[in-house]
């Protein structure tokens, strides 16, 4: 049980991990998202005072 | 106690809902108080007995009040959260200078007959003051003003809001009385009893529905990166919150609990809390405020957006194993250290990226550092993030642990991030917060807040570099053999050793404080809308509304 768990703990999660941060290189590098992430940076600098809520 | 007339603003259903809560909970601690276990939960009992009632009251205060306008953006709460951080920020900070010159010397200000006075008590309180006082209201009313701008919409619940606001500040009321009366569980950075933890869950859980309700309404399609780490922080604290404090009390009249942990478990639960605390709490929390309150202030996007998305997943994703570094050569099994170890190597890539984002949102602006001191005071607390997150991993490696832990060295690496980082940040979010929440045109005085800079940039030095002569000597005394094989020193003897470095630690702390009154005066005259005369101030957009 002990060395199931450690070895999923050790190999398993090094695999998942690997997976999962090249799927957040792909959705941050793709280049489909581009005009998403320019209009996004431009977001805290866009709001008007007080102006239209809800 | 919905009102029908039209003049009057009655209770909505969240209003409702709270009210029938609190009366519950004032019938649920009569009870307690009346067969209270122990004096000390019989003193909690009252402390919400009273905190329910004065909440029921103000209930019917708001009902009975005209109706007022609830279309715009809620900023009232906001404001009330710059006013609770200023507070607990000084007295969290004056407790810490007492208890360092208490290190110094043991009794100053100690007094026999005043148990509440000695160190042990005062510790817990000075710790809890400055994390969860100081920094969770300023986590709390940063992520309320910013959820909305970056949404373009009003904050969710009506009066939850309120309720997250009061009933944090009554967590924190409960958790500090406690440390002075004795209550503790004896578990570090989460001490409150299981009857605190509960209502904090309780408190939490609306914080995060709100959060969520603010997004969910929101008019702008894309959730800014801002959102996501102050997303992180409330989820992730929530789970670290509830599996370390897992335990059962003796009875529900008693202050006493029981974890239902132990051993190895025990200790690898609470570092895997603790250090999540660190990196959710002071990390991921006060990054939220990076990227918003640097290209606000700077008038520049963040440097670059992609980078801030790699930032965000494999921060969250590598923090959350780090904890293990705090059990080397313990019962805990060594391929567990050795993961612990390799994790925090790896924060440096995301912790890195994370600075040079923020420092780089300056590019083109680099001249803003001379004219504005909060801007300068925000982007030295993002380098103070960049040094501190690369002393812990080199501090996390086991050899190097061998040498530093349970030496000051670690007080003066958790200060380089806490005074540095967490504190500077804040700092600059509550100068940029208050005039734009008060509609002032500038601060009162920007003399002042060079005055702060100054005075507290050297406290910090002074605290980190004593500290960090202080643990290395320390732990080099710990480790040293004679010819014949026996120890160099014996314990008192490094404890006097470190005498001047405490003399200069507390001396530091003094200006660190004396820094944070200069804030408050600042701050509060800024309220008021006072501008100090004769000062050059330079033409610089500083309502939201006149950013481009």
């Amino acid at each position: 049980m002990y060395e199931t768990l450690s070895s999923f703990a050790q190999t398993g999660g090094l695999i998942l991990f690997i997976i999962a941060f090249v799927l957040v290189l792909i959705y941050a590098l793709a280049p489909g998202n581009r005009e998403r992430f320019e209009h996004a940076r431009r977001i805290p600098l866009e709001d008007e005072e007080d102006g239209d809520v809800r | 106690m919905a009102n029908t007339r039209v003049a009057q603003r009655g209770l909505g259903t969240d209003g409702m809902l709270i009210a029938l809560f609190l009366g519950i909970g004032v019938f649920y601690w009569l009870l307690v108080a009346a067969r209270a276990m122990d004096p000390l939960i019989s003193f909690h009992a009252y402390v919400f007995i009273i905190a329910f009632t004065a909440g029921l009251f103000g209930l019917v205060m708001y009902a009975t009040k005209e109706p007022g306008d609830e279309t715009g953006y809620q900023t009232a709460v906001v404001k009330a959260g710059t006013f609770a951080s200023m507070f607990w920020g000084v007295a969290g900070f004056l407790v810490g200078v007492i208890i360092a010159f208490q290190l110094a010397f043991p009794n100053f200000l100690y007094f026999d007959e005043l148990g509440w006075t000695n160190f042990g008590r005062l510790r817990p309180l000075h710790t809890s003051a400055v994390i969860f006082a100081f920094g969770g209201n300023v986590l709390i009313a940063t992520s309320f003003y910013v959820v909305q701008r970056t949404c373009r919409a009003r904050l969710a619940g009506g009066l939850a809001p309120w309720f997250v606001f009061w009933g944090y500040n009554l967590f924190i009321v409960v958790a500090a009385t406690g440390y002075l009366a004795g209550v503790t569980q004896s578990r570090e950075y989460a001490e409150p009893e299981w009857y605190a933890d509960l209502w904090l869950t309780l408190v939490w859980v609306v914080y995060l529905l709100t959060f969520l309700g603010t997004i969910w309404k929101r008019k702008e399609p894309h959730i800014y990166v801002a959102n996501w780490f102050y997303l992180s922080f409330i989820v992730t604290i929530a789970m670290l919150h509830i599996v370390n404090n897992l335990a059962w009390p003796v009875s529900i009249f008693s202050s006493k609990s029981y974890s239902l942990f132990a051993g190895v478990q025990d200790a690898l639960t609470q570092w895997w809390y603790g250090h999540n605390a660190v990196g959710f709490f002071l990390t991921t929390g006060f990054l939220a405020i990076m990227y918003y309150f640097i290209p606000k202030r700077a008038e520049r996007p963040v440097y670059s957006y992609r980078l801030s998305i790699v930032h965000f997943w494999s921060l969250i994703f590598i923090y959350i194993w780090a904890g293990p570094h705090h059990l080397h050569y313990t019962a805990l099994p060594e391929w567990a250290q050795t993961l612990g170890m390799t994790f925090s190597i790896m924060l440096w890539m995301p912790s890195w990226g994370g600075m040079i984002n923020g420092l780089m949102t300056l590019s083109g602006a680099w001249d803003k550092l001379r004219t504005d001191p909060v801007l300068r005071m925000m982007v030295v607390s993002v380098a103070f993030y960049g040094m501190s997150t690369f002393e812990g991993p080199v501090m996390s490696v086991r050899a190097v642990n061998s040498l530093s832990h349970y030496t000051d060295w670690t007080i003066g690496h958790v200060h380089s991030g806490a005074l540095g980082w967490v504190g500077y940040i804040s700092f600059g979010a509550l100068y940029c917060l208050v005039p734009w929440l008060w509609k002032r045109k500038d601060l009162y005085s920007r003399a002042l807040v060079e005055w702060h800079f100054w005075i507290s940039t050297i406290g910090i030095v002074l605290y980190i570099t004593s500290m960090w002569v202080s643990g290395i000597m320390q732990g080099l005394m710990w480790r040293a053999y004679n010819a014949f094989g026996f120890l160099e020193f014996s314990f008192v003897e490094t404890v006097e050793a470190m005498h001047p470095y405490y003399i200069i630690r507390g001396t530091g702390g003094t200006l660190f404080l004396i820094g944070a009154l200069i804030m408050a005066y600042n701050l509060w005259r800024t309220a008021r809308g006072d501008l100090r005369a004769g000062e050059k101030r330079p033409a610089m957009a500083m309502q939201p509304a006149l950013a481009e």
